[in-house]
């Protein structure tokens, strides 16, 4: 099951610039499968991303807009960005910061349809 | 108003949806501090009469006793272009304008009112105070000295504004003024989830600015703890999207946080670009108010 799931990593960790890919369980925010490169610590990773979407999915409600679908963390040398996927998952990943996001958005949103 | 007459109400209106009944429903329901609900009436019964003045000044109540002054300002001056002689919607903003340290424009709609509607008791003392304080040079503000005891006097001749509450400091500085939704849809807060200037309303109209920058609060830890732990250098901006918005936070300062909201019209990348305009403005502010 988890390596089925790994297959869905694979169209995102083949973008240029992405440094790694995971699949993360939203509510306990921990690796349920990854592919990253050496440096990235992935269970690190997945908690923070799955607090964050947390965090933004309860200022999106009390805004009364909908849960987000798309999250993009922009920093000087990179980036983290996650898509939600059913079955309460995110999937994330880790980019450097010439990555084509459009690019890395649409694999995204491939693999958590793939999720479904 | 009893629990029974408000049954009734609102039995009439499932009944009738076009009828006007959704006028004293909304007022019985605000005064007995059912805000939702009013608010709802309101807003579903301006749905169907957008150009009548009642309908206007009962929503300008709702966001009165909510808090949300600027709003309700909005909807009474609506009412007043369609109706200039509404006597209620000129008593609302002469009461805004008490509170906000405007005598002269206060007493101007106070005055319009009592022409309007000569026989309501309590206007005429309500207007004698006014004028009372501009002769002495008045408060400069609605918190300057002995601005409580006038605004009790004009409140005790506006019963139908009794209730709306006179903020307890001065409004949220128009920081953004002259920006693209510098009241809804611009939001400045602190690290601590404090809200320090602009807004945000849900789809109904209610200011929701202050929850969401509670809940925004840890955004900021969020992203600097994740950035740090890949070496990703400082954290620039945090976009979001969602079925029926988009969001983008930035930081004018290592302490503060801007929000920007949008429909999903608005690509992100658009979003980046206002959110570099009020970054800019936001950290000129901060900087001067330090």
């Amino acid at each position: 099951m988890t390596a089925g799931i790994g297959a869905a990593l694979e169209p995102i960790t083949r973008v240029r610039g992405v440094r790694g890919a995971m699949i993360v369980s939203a509510a306990e925010g921990i690796v349920v499968a990854e592919s990253v490169m050496e440096g990235v610590d992935a269970q690190a990773v997945a908690a923070l991303a799955a607090g964050l979407a947390a965090r933004l999915r309860r200022a999106t409600d009390a805004a009364g807009r909908g849960a987000p679908v798309f999250i993009h963390l922009e920093a000087e040398a990179g980036a983290i960005v996650a898509v939600p996927a059913e079955r309460d998952l995110l999937v994330v990943a880790v980019t450097q910061a010439d990555v084509n996001i459009g690019l890395v958005r649409l694999e995204l949103r491939r693999a958590a349809d793939r999720l479904a | 108003m009893s629990s029974e007459d408000i049954r009734v109400l609102t039995s009439q209106l499932a009944a009738d949806p076009s009828s006007l009944v959704f006028l004293p429903l909304g007022e019985a329901l605000r005064r007995r501090g059912q805000l939702d609900a009013a608010q709802k009436v309101a807003i579903a019964g301006l749905t169907r009469y957008p150009d009548l003045a009642d309908a206007h000044d009962l929503l300008a109540r709702v966001l009165g006793d909510r808090g949300d002054l600027e709003r309700a300002f909005d909807e009474w001056d609506i009412a007043l272009r369609l109706d200039p002689g509404h006597a209620g919607s000129h008593k609302g903003i002469g009461f805004l304008y008490f509170v906000a340290g405007d005598l002269q424009q206060a007493l101007g709609h106070l005055e319009a009112a009592r022409a309007a509607n000569p026989e309501e008791e309590g206007l005429d003392a309500a207007i004698a105070r006014v004028r009372e304080a501009l002769a002495a040079g008045g408060p400069a503000g609605g918190g300057g000295p002995g601005a409580d005891s006038y605004a009790a006097v004009v409140r005790s001749g506006l019963e139908d504004v009794t209730r709306m509450p006179v903020p307890a400091s001065p409004p949220m500085p128009s920081l953004f003024e002259g920006l693209e939704g510098a009241d809804d849809g611009l939001l400045l807060l602190d690290a601590k989830g404090l809200r320090l200037a602009g807004g945000l309303k849900d789809p109904v109209g209610a200011q929701v600015g202050d929850a969401v920058a509670a809940h925004l609060a840890g955004v900021f830890k969020d992203a600097s703890r994740a950035v740090r732990l890949l070496g990703l250098g400082g954290w620039k901006s945090v976009a979001a999207e969602s079925a029926d918005a988009n969001f983008y936070l930035a930081a004018p300062t290592p302490e503060t946080l801007l929000l920007l909201s949008r429909d999903p019209g608005v690509p992100i990348g658009r979003l980046a670009r206002l959110a570099d305009r009020a970054t800019e403005t936001a950290r000129a502010w901060l900087e001067g108010s330090e």
